[in-house]
């Protein structure tokens, strides 16, 4: 169970380095498809109850491919659409972060964003957050 | 294992319907879907085959208002039950808090019933979990078609063959006519909120 004090910290992470920089949702959930953190930018509406469950499954079937063809883990997972794509990417063992972005943002830029998101809260979860 | 967010204070509870295939899961949770429309704020997704059959999962989350001041979600889940789809049932069982088995009546289906059964055990103890420990509800489905020619088995037989060792709360039901489905489904939240009422309340 994360402390309240790791989960605002999440929070603060994510909006700053993913929100602000034009990104149109985050959730940052568990491999069981339960969501810890949801962020969006007010803009478009998601059913983010049923995509948790979905990514779950996705990311799930993917580990899974990997562990057949002889690797450990396919650790990243990208879906272009015409419009809006989405990026996967395990922050550890038990948790994802999902960020889906529109055309106008290079996959790149949310590459890097990620990485960085990705290393600031396995240094949450390590300390209490504060 | 159930997420319990202490800052939004909102608790998500996993539950999974398993059992063999054509048993009646995906039916069970459209008799909910339609029962408890009011409370479900999204559409149930199916990820199905051309034929209807459950591909991966069949997903339903509704809420059951506040127990303690946190919001708490039910998350419905159905797994695939045709046999060759045990790597999505694994994967499906991923976190799961409570477990409904539902068991087909169909005098064929008897070894079905027990081989699913047996899976089930197996699947779980790859994620440290215990079908003897965990919240599990026992369901005996198609109890309707005592009307019918269809030669069924009886409710000792099936405790005597599924149940004898776990003795869980059981019930027979008809999910096509809605028969003891709600039963089933307040008995396993009931089951699982006790089993995580420690970690929260």
């Amino acid at each position: 169970m994360f402390s309240k004090n790791q989960l605002e910290a999440i929070d603060k992470v994510i909006h700053t380095n993913l929100i602000e920089a034009g990104i149109d949702h985050v959730i940052f959930m568990d491999m069981a498809g339960n969501t810890i953190a949801k962020h969006d930018n007010g803009k478009n509406k998601l059913d983010s109850i049923a995509f948790a469950a979905l990514a779950a499954g996705n990311f799930a079937a993917v580990d899974a491919m990997a562990k057949l063809v002889g690797e450990s883990e396919f650790s990243l997972l990208f879906h272009k659409g015409e419009k809006s794509s989405i990026h996967f990417s395990k922050a550890n063992e038990d948790t994802l972060l999902i960020t889906m972005f529109n055309k106008d943002i290079s996959l790149g830029l949310v590459r890097l964003k990620v990485s960085e998101v990705l290393k600031q809260i396995n240094q949450i979860f390590t300390t209490d957050g504060s | 294992m159930a997420l319990i967010n202490v800052k939004t204070r909102e608790v998500q509870i996993k539950i999974v319907y398993y059992g063999p295939g054509r048993g009646g899961k995906t039916t069970n949770l459209e008799y909910i879907n339609k029962t408890y429309r009011k409370q479900i704020k999204t559409e149930m997704v199916s990820l199905k085959t051309q034929d209807d059959r459950t591909l991966f999962f069949d997903f339903l989350p509704f809420d059951v208002g506040q127990i303690k001041g946190f919001d708490v979600t039910i998350q419905l889940y159905t797994v695939p039950g045709q046999v060759k789809y045990n790597a999505t049932r694994k994967l499906v069982l991923r976190g799961v808090d409570g477990v409904v088995f539902v068991a087909d009546v169909q005098k064929e289906q008897r070894k079905k019933n027990i081989e699913s059964l047996n899976q089930l055990y197996e699947n779980l103890e790859t994620y440290n979990l215990d079908l003897f420990k965990i919240p599990f509800v026992m369901q005996y489905n198609k109890i309707d078609l005592k009307q019918t020619k269809i030669p069924i088995l009886s409710s000792q037989l099936l405790q005597k063959d599924l149940n004898s060792l776990i003795k869980a709360p059981a019930f027979e039901a008809s999910a096509l006519k809605g028969g003891n489905v709600i039963l089933t489904l307040k008995k396993i939240i009931s089951m699982t909120l006790a089993s995580i009422q420690d970690q929260i309340f």
